[in-house]
């Protein structure tokens, strides 16, 4: 029981990591990775997203949108199918708790709420929150499992986002080639972590 | 003769002359052979014997025993499978032999070293004039002198390369490592990951066929399957301590004692199977102070403790978790990568903080790896080089802890601020 908790956090971390293994969420991976402790801002927004709209999409997908799931409100609409509203839905549930987040952070943290930016309400269409709820149902994963594997999802992406502003408050000194100034070389970087990353590649517990 | 003969040669490459972009080509040997004749011209000149030529040169001289190893072992593990049963492989070095009559006997280190040789010198030949060629066009472009740190990637690729690995994969990883690896980030001194890794984890990714499985170890043809060419890290992950009691030299004597192991006379990458070489150059390099003790340490730590913890735990379907820990020191690439691939200071934390947790993180990742997951028999490239990417992070958190700590002292020795 807790070793396949065990298993989905480490495999949502390491080993299919967000970031670096899917390559999701990329827009804010590369524009809010230059310094380190906005990247932990916006890694925990995004740990904090994840681990609360994947389990609530995971609940509306199982009283309202999968087959059979009107069941519960009368026998008539067992049979009716709403799969087709997932990304509708799951998009609202998400912009919604981001906007929850940003309330929070606009009036209690206003240093971070001013550092992540444009970038916070951009978390409503981060593709790796998004992915994570389209991914939860793809596995058929249960409620508990899937708050497990959206905290999971959200810590190794923003361990990743984190390890790369650490590299490139370095990179400020380098002399870095201009035409690869910038993204460019922020790509190249991201292949060359995704190589390191594939460390985890196989990894069975 | 050979000064007048740079000056010579140097004239059009100096100040006013035809060649002036090209001067990197020729400062590069006429800097090798001699120490220019330059001094500082400010007032503030500090002065140490200990320039980057001299630093990497030190850690040349520190592969030595590896070196050494891959010119004897490389041979000697080709001739026992040839004793064994196997055939030499077909191609222009088993010409060269027959022709030279030295032969394939196992006893003969004549033999052994000549057949090591023909496969290991070509390949570092290709790694110098791909990765040199590089090196230089990067120096004209970008106006500065060709860097040394190319001297150590240069040496370090082939070494944990396998003996059968085709040249044109070694020019095209060589070309990765250098350019990818290190060129764009700035040069020497800026790569974010170690550019010998880089290079060669490329290849591993690319070409697996190559790089790994039970075919490229061992310099002959064992197809009749007169002996198996896998590596004992391999054998360790399927059969676990058992393996240790399976016939393993070709010449039958049953399993391999840790002694096999220490001297490092098994299949492996080219130089990285002895741990008395790399306990040789662990000395060198430690003694010198460009090879940091912490983070070997680290790594020793790291290996031990997960090893150990792994011992304990044990596991009823991965016999490899009941492998006594400390085979995980004498096996693969550990000691090598410990020595001269951890250490290497620009990709390792520059805090003595940051240091400890790197190595010990690389140390047990190394175990993790090569222990539960089956994709890698080894486990030390991909923990080094994952570790690299955590490097700037680590000294990140130990720069910040410091600060704070200061500031805390300073607090409490002046009461009035």
């Amino acid at each position: 029981m807790f070793e396949d908790y065990l298993n989905i956090a480490v495999r949502a971390i390491f080993v299919e990591n967000m970031a670096l293994t899917f390559f999701l969420g990329m827009c804010s991976f590369l524009a809010v990775s230059k310094r380190v402790t906005t990247a932990v801002g916006l890694g925990a927004a995004v740990t904090f997203v994840l681990t609360v709209t994947v389990p609530l999409n995971h609940f509306i997908n199982s009283f309202l949108l999968r087959p059979g799931a009107l069941g519960w409100v009368n026998e008539g609409l067992a049979a009716q199918d709403l799969s087709f509203l997932r990304f509708l839905t799951f998009i609202g549930t998400i912009a919604a708790t981001v906007q929850v987040v940003e309330m929070v952070l606009d009036r209690h943290f206003p240093a971070l709420h001013a550092a992540l930016g444009v970038f916070l309400p951009l978390i409503a269409v981060n593709c790796a929150i998004l992915g994570a709820s389209l991914l939860m149902i793809e596995r058929g994963l249960t409620l508990p499992e899937s708050a497990v594997f959206g905290f999971g999802s959200g810590l190794g992406w923003a361990l990743a986002v984190i390890a790369l502003a650490g590299i490139r408050e370095r990179l400020r000194y380098h002399a870095i080639p201009a035409a690869l100034r910038g993204l460019g070389i922020t790509f190249l970087l991201t292949g060359l972590m995704a190589i390191a990353f594939m460390a985890f590649g196989g990894i069975q517990l | 003769m050979l000064r007048s003969l740079l000056d010579r040669l140097g004239a059009p490459f100096g100040e006013d002359g035809r060649l002036r972009r090209l001067w990197p080509l020729w400062d590069a040997p006429d800097t090798f052979l001699y120490t220019p004749g330059k001094v500082t011209e400010g007032p503030s000149h500090a002065r140490d014997r200990l320039d980057m030529k001299r630093l990497m040169f030190t850690v040349v001289l520190a592969l030595v025993g590896p070196v050494a190893m891959a010119f004897y072992n490389t041979g000697l593990q080709a001739n026992l499978a040839i004793a064994a049963g196997g055939a030499p492989l077909p191609g222009w070095r088993t010409t060269v032999i027959e022709a030279l009559g030295v032969g394939f006997a196992p006893e003969s280190a004549l033999a052994a070293v000549v057949h090591g040789g023909l496969w290991y010198l070509p390949v570092l030949l290709v790694t110098f004039a791909v990765g040199g060629a590089w090196e230089m066009v990067f120096a004209v472009v970008r106006r500065h002198e060709v860097s040394e740190g190319f001297l150590v990637t240069g040496m370090l690729f082939p070494l944990i390369l396998p003996p059968t690995i085709p040249l044109w994969q070694v020019a095209l990883g060589i070309t990765f490592g250098v350019v990818i690896g290190k060129e764009i980030f700035g040069g020497s001194g800026f790569n974010i990951l170690n550019p010998a890794l880089t290079a060669r984890a490329f290849l591993f990714f690319a070409y697996p066929a190559h790089m790994s499985g039970d075919r490229v170890w061992i310099a002959a043809d064992t197809t009749p399957d007169a002996v198996s060419g896998a590596t004992w890290l391999a054998r360790l992950a399927l059969d676990g301590p058992e393996a240790f009691d399976a016939p393993f030299h070709p010449t039958g004597d049953a399993g391999i004692t840790a002694w096999d192991a220490f001297w490092g006379f098994l299949p492996g990458s080219m130089g990285e199977t002895s741990v008395a070489a790399c306990l040789l150059g662990a000395f060198v390099l430690v003694v010198t102070g460009i090879g940091s003790l912490r983070i070997m340490l680290g790594v020793v730590a790291g290996t031990a403790l997960l090893g150990i913890l792994l011992n304990l735990v044990g596991s009823a379907t991965n016999p490899f978790f009941a492998v006594p820990f400390w085979w995980h020191f004498l096996l693969g690439g550990w000691a090598f990568g410990a020595v001269y691939m951890a250490t290497e200071p620009v990709t390792a934390p520059s805090t003595n903080g940051g240091r400890i947790v790197y190595g010990l993180l690389i140390g047990a990742l190394c175990v993790l790896i090569r222990v539960v997951n089956p994709a890698y028999p080894e486990g030390m490239m991909l923990a080094i080089l994952l570790m690299n990417v955590f490097a700037p992070l680590m000294d990140h958190v130990a720069l910040r802890a410091s600060v704070r700590r200061r500031a805390r002292r300073a607090a409490a020795t002046l009461p009035g601020s």
